[in-house]
């Protein structure tokens, strides 16, 4: 039995426009085990990064309740919300969100510097999770000297820098050529190999067949489909 | 984030847009600069009037008599210093006259006094003696040089026993003043001294016009005056024949209307600094904006909403202290030349330098907090999404 690290139960997020009330999630349960690759797929304005920054603590549900790592995330106050994305959660974004006054490694200290750790103990770290997504040698660079695949390197190391159990990617490869795309999903791989949980929004279902689970989100709902990397195999 | 980082981050956002930094200060430097230079300068005038004023003798009362009908003569001037609380009185009589030793001639003012003048005026004699009561009885045709006159007349040389012409007349020089400098539009160095009676003499008055009292210390002053007055009334009958000047209160109203005019500048100063304030949170809620994503993308991170509000915080209290400091670099340097370009006195109070510097600071955070409660309760989703 592997234990549950994301569990969402009857999850309601409802945006009013004046007398317009969009329903972003409608009802969702949900679980993430351990270790798990989750592939979140569906059409634009579906949901998924609704769903995205609900699991990430950016948000809070209107109904429902999300259980993350056995805090009951509803309940929490903004400080410990903080505090979960901090230490639980690493985000990765489409178009990668580096600080362009900030060098390379400095973009991967920050989540560092929000858990007070100390100038030089940071640094090592977060040369090591540079390391760890190959771009080591690129330490000192601004993001806009790097391509648009090494940026993503960078946010992936970032996300990593913490040592987050979790790890958020909402559409990493929407801005990169197929052949970049490719690169970043080998780290992705190799990190939920490595024991990390990874959830993973994406328009492209080469891309989402990659990942252990796949699950479908359409208008709110979710569906999940049996896809696996095994059974990717015999599609194609 | 500890507040060392946080002051570098700021420092280095600032130094990403120098221009707009350095303008986004100007208000505080022309507020703190100008609020040093000012104080100094004011400072200075204050402490020069009253330097000045002490200079021409302590415990001072100017007597000027203006009727001439009823003869105001030596033993009038007796009487006061007969007055308990009188320690010394000296008529004066002043002119211009002609210097000439051989042939070196000058223009001089004279003044015609007795022995205490010197104690009166705080003069002192650098070379030979000063007059004394003898001369003044006597008539004795004998002169004190200032210390510039002695330069002119006699060089290098020593003028003490040597003989010289005024107004054609020779006499004697007994000594020289030691040197003083202006003070209040009189120079001393530039007078020559004589004995009263003989400048009565030379100068065709007998009445007295003027005359100098001592009081005996500071506490007695206020007494002596009120006895002179009283002494002067029973002379001349009326009060409008004379006026007794207090030295303290022509030195208090000077050193007053000073620092009145001071506190005005200082005060508009200030008002600067002000709005070198709500510049500083103008611009603060610019970058807030400007940084909306990145706002976002610290918050996605883990900054609390406290980390985001000292960030923009800090931030405005570096560019506030940064141009407080500038301000009091400007200040001590247009002090400076002031200073030299007009030679007057100026007085650096290290206090006023603390204080603007501490206003400019506190401006900064008063200013710097809105901006930056603004940034820290943004939403991190809408922030994320902001372009
Ligand atoms: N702040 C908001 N205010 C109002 N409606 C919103 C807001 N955010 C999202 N929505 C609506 O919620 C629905 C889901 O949006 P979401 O961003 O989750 O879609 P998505 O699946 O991520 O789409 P895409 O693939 O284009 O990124 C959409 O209909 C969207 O219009
Ligand atoms: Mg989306």
């Amino acid at each position: 039995m592997v234990e549950a690290i994301i569990h969402m139960r009857d999850l309601v997020k409802q945006y009013k426009m004046g007398d317009n009330v969009v329903t972003a999630l409608d009802h969702v349960t949900f679980t993430v085990e351990k270790g798990d690759f989750v592939a979140i797929v569906g059409p634009s304005g579906s949901g998924k990064s609704t769903l995205m920054n609900m699991i990430g603590c950016l948000d809070k549900p209107d109904q429902g309740e999300y259980i993350l790592e056995g805090h009951t995330v509803n309940t929490l106050k903004d400080v410990q919300l903080a505090k979960i994305r901090n230490e639980n959660i690493g985000f990765i974004f489409q178009n990668f969100n580096l600080l362009g006054r900030l060098t390379a490694v400095e973009n991967v200290e920050l989540p560092l510097i929000y858990r007070g750790m100390k100038a030089k103990e940071r640094r090592e770290c977060a040369l090591r999770s540079l390391e760890q997504v190959g771009i080591v040698d690129r330490a000192n660079h601004y993001p806009n000297q790097l391509s648009g695949g090494q940026q993503q390197r960078v946010a992936i190391a970032r996300a990593l820098a913490g040592t987050p159990p979790i790890l958020l990617a909402d559409e990493p490869t929407g801005a990169l050529d197929s052949k970049t795309s490719q690169e970043i999903m080998d780290v992705l791989i190799q990190l939920n190999n490595e024991d990390h949980t990874i959830i993973l929004i994406t328009h492209d279902r080469d891309v989402a067949q990659k990942a252990k689970r796949m699950i479908m989100i359409s208008d709110g709902r979710l569906t999940e489909t049996e896809g696996t990397q095994h059974e990717s195999v015999h599609i194609h | 984030m500890s507040l060392f980082t946080s002051i570098k981050l700021a420092m280095r956002n600032i130094k990403g847009n120098k221009l707009r930094a350095l303008l986004t200060m100007l208000g505080i430097i022309i507020g703190v600069s100008s609020v040093i230079a000012l104080v100094s300068i004011g400072q200075g005038s204050s402490k020069s009037v009253t330097d000045s004023i002490n200079s021409l003798g302590t415990h001072l009362l100017t007597v000027n008599i203006s009727n001439t009908d009823v003869p105001f003569t030596m033993d009038d001037v007796d009487k006061i210093n007969k007055i308990d609380a009188v320690k010394n009185v000296s008529p004066v009589l002043s002119g211009r006259v002609t210097l000439k030793n051989g042939e070196t001639t000058t223009d001089v003012a004279l003044t015609g006094s007795n022995a205490a003048y010197k104690s009166v005026r705080n003069l002192s004699v650098s070379n030979g003696r000063f007059i004394t009561d003898i001369d003044m009885d006597y008539r004795q045709k004998v002169i004190v040089l200032g210390s510039e006159t002695a330069q002119t007349l006699f060089g290098m040389e020593n003028p003490v026993g040597q003989k010289l012409l005024v107004n054609g007349d020779s006499y004697k020089v007994v000594g020289v003043l030691t040197e003083k400098g202006g003070s209040m539009g009189e120079n001393t160095d530039d007078t020559v001294i004589i004995p009263f009676s003989t400048a009565q003499r030379l100068l065709g008055t007998t009445h007295i016009q003027q005359f100098y009292a001592q009081a005996k210390n500071e506490a007695s002053l206020n007494i002596a005056m009120m006895m002179i007055e009283r002494n002067l009334y029973q002379t001349f009958g009326d009060s409008d024949s004379y006026t007794v000047a207090n030295q303290q209160d022509v030195m208090d109203t000077m050193s007053s209307v000073n620092d009145t005019m001071t506190m005005l500048l200082a005060g508009i100063a200030s008002i600067s600094l002000l709005v070198g304030g709500i510049g500083i949170m103008n611009i603060m809620f610019v970058s807030v904006t400007e940084r909306t994503k990145e706002i976002g993308i610290r918050k996605s991170i883990g900054a609390r909403r406290k980390d985001i509000l000292l960030q923009f915080l800090i931030e405005a209290v570096v560019l506030s202290a940064l141009g407080g400091l500038i301000g009091v670099g400007i200040g001590l340097i247009a002090t400076k030349i002031y200073a030299v370009a007009t030679g007057s006195d100026v007085v650096y109070s290290v206090a006023m330098m603390l204080f603007a510097f501490l206003f400019s600071l506190v401006v900064g955070i008063i200013f710097g907090v809105f901006p930056a409660n603004k940034a820290s309760k943004l939403n991190p989703i809408q922030a994320l999404r902001f372009e």
